[in-house]
């Protein structure tokens, strides 16, 4: 946990809506907010080591590329290894969010997530395939849950207040 | 039916949503790489965020990291009763974002709150509103790639 000071701050909400899109966009965040871009370039290189900031990236509108088919798959995986496996689950290409959470017995025993998007269902089961060949036998069951509809988003922003933006 | 169908996009595409540095001129090797000019690869950027392609480009906050609490939350809400208990929750400035889904567990959000206490005091008023359990499932650790600076 890192706690931002007003410089830090400062530049979160610089670049909230984004990096400015320039062939230099770290001088272009230097001259909105008065800092050199040394001291910017510095600042966001210790958010990324404190992954503060996860990286500087580009985020897909899923649906706007096709891939209309949602599915959030969970797994039933050993305790003893799934830190092991969701690290390699969280690190195959079409895996979008992958998260450790806790069971809730009976009902839901699952305790990996891992968001997978595709441009049908078929697309989304073949790569639900691939999870469940790479956990083997550690994995004792799994289920997908397809999104039917959004009923809600809000990008989050950092607000006068404090609240950050999301992260799923 | 992919929007992009240029392979040369579809591969910048892919290595923008790995990441680039933070550099004087971050393009500079993606423009080595595939053969555009920088300001070509800004110009696609822009592009495909008025296309509504890409959602956004530039730093992911983690939000966790910085003080917020979040918690993924699901209920099981009878099928006649839904789109009013749609209404209730989504009222709720607290949740981020919520998918109906395929399960009997039907309503999945995302409560963001500024403290952790914040996540229970909303979700039992949550539960209140709609006389229905609010089951949560807080994210213990989180699997990504971390973007490493290429060499």
């Amino acid at each position: 946990m890192m706690t931002p000071d007003a410089i830090d701050r400062k530049l979160m909400l610089a670049l909230q809506g984004g990096l400015p899109l320039e062939v230099e966009p770290w001088a272009a965040v230097a001259r909105e907010t008065g800092l050199a871009e040394g001291v910017v370039m510095a600042r966001v290189n210790r958010l990324l080591e404190n992954r503060a900031i996860r990286r500087i990236a580009a985020v897909p509108n899923h649906y706007r590329l096709g891939m209309t088919a949602n599915g959030m798959t969970v797994w039933d995986v050993d305790d003893e290894l799934i830190d092991r496996l969701g690290a390699a689950v969280g690190a195959l290409s079409f895996v979008s969010h992958c998260y450790r959470r806790p069971r809730k017995l009976p009902d839901w025993p699952y305790n990996l997530f891992a968001m997978v998007h595709g441009r049908d269902r078929g697309e989304v089961e073949t790569k639900r395939g691939v999870i469940a060949e790479l956990l083997g036998q550690s994995c004792r069951a799994n289920d997908i849950l397809y999104s039917t509809r959004i009923l809600k988003k809000t990008g989050m922003r950092i607000g006068n207040k404090g609240v950050p933006p999301c992260s799923g | 039916m992919s929007a992009l169908h240029d392979p040369v996009d579809r591969d910048l595409l892919e290595r923008l949503q790995e990441g680039i540095a933070v550099a004087h001129r971050p393009f500079a090797s993606l423009a080595a790489e595939t053969g555009l000019s920088e300001q070509q690869i800004v110009d696609r950027i822009k592009a495909w965020l008025d296309a509504g392609l890409l959602s956004r480009f530039g730093p992911m906050f983690n939000a966790e990291r910085m003080g917020g609490a979040f918690c993924l939350c699901a209920m099981a809400v009878p099928g006649d009763r839904f789109d009013a208990v749609a209404e209730i929750v989504n009222r709720f400035d607290e949740v981020a974002h919520n998918y109906q889904r395929e399960h009997r567990y039907n309503m999945w959000f995302v409560l963001a709150c500024e403290t952790p206490t914040g996540i229970y005091e909303t979700a039992k008023l949550i539960e209140k509103a709609t006389g229905l359990e609010v089951n949560l499932f807080p994210k213990q650790v989180e699997y990504f790639v971390e973007f490493k600076v290429p060499a």
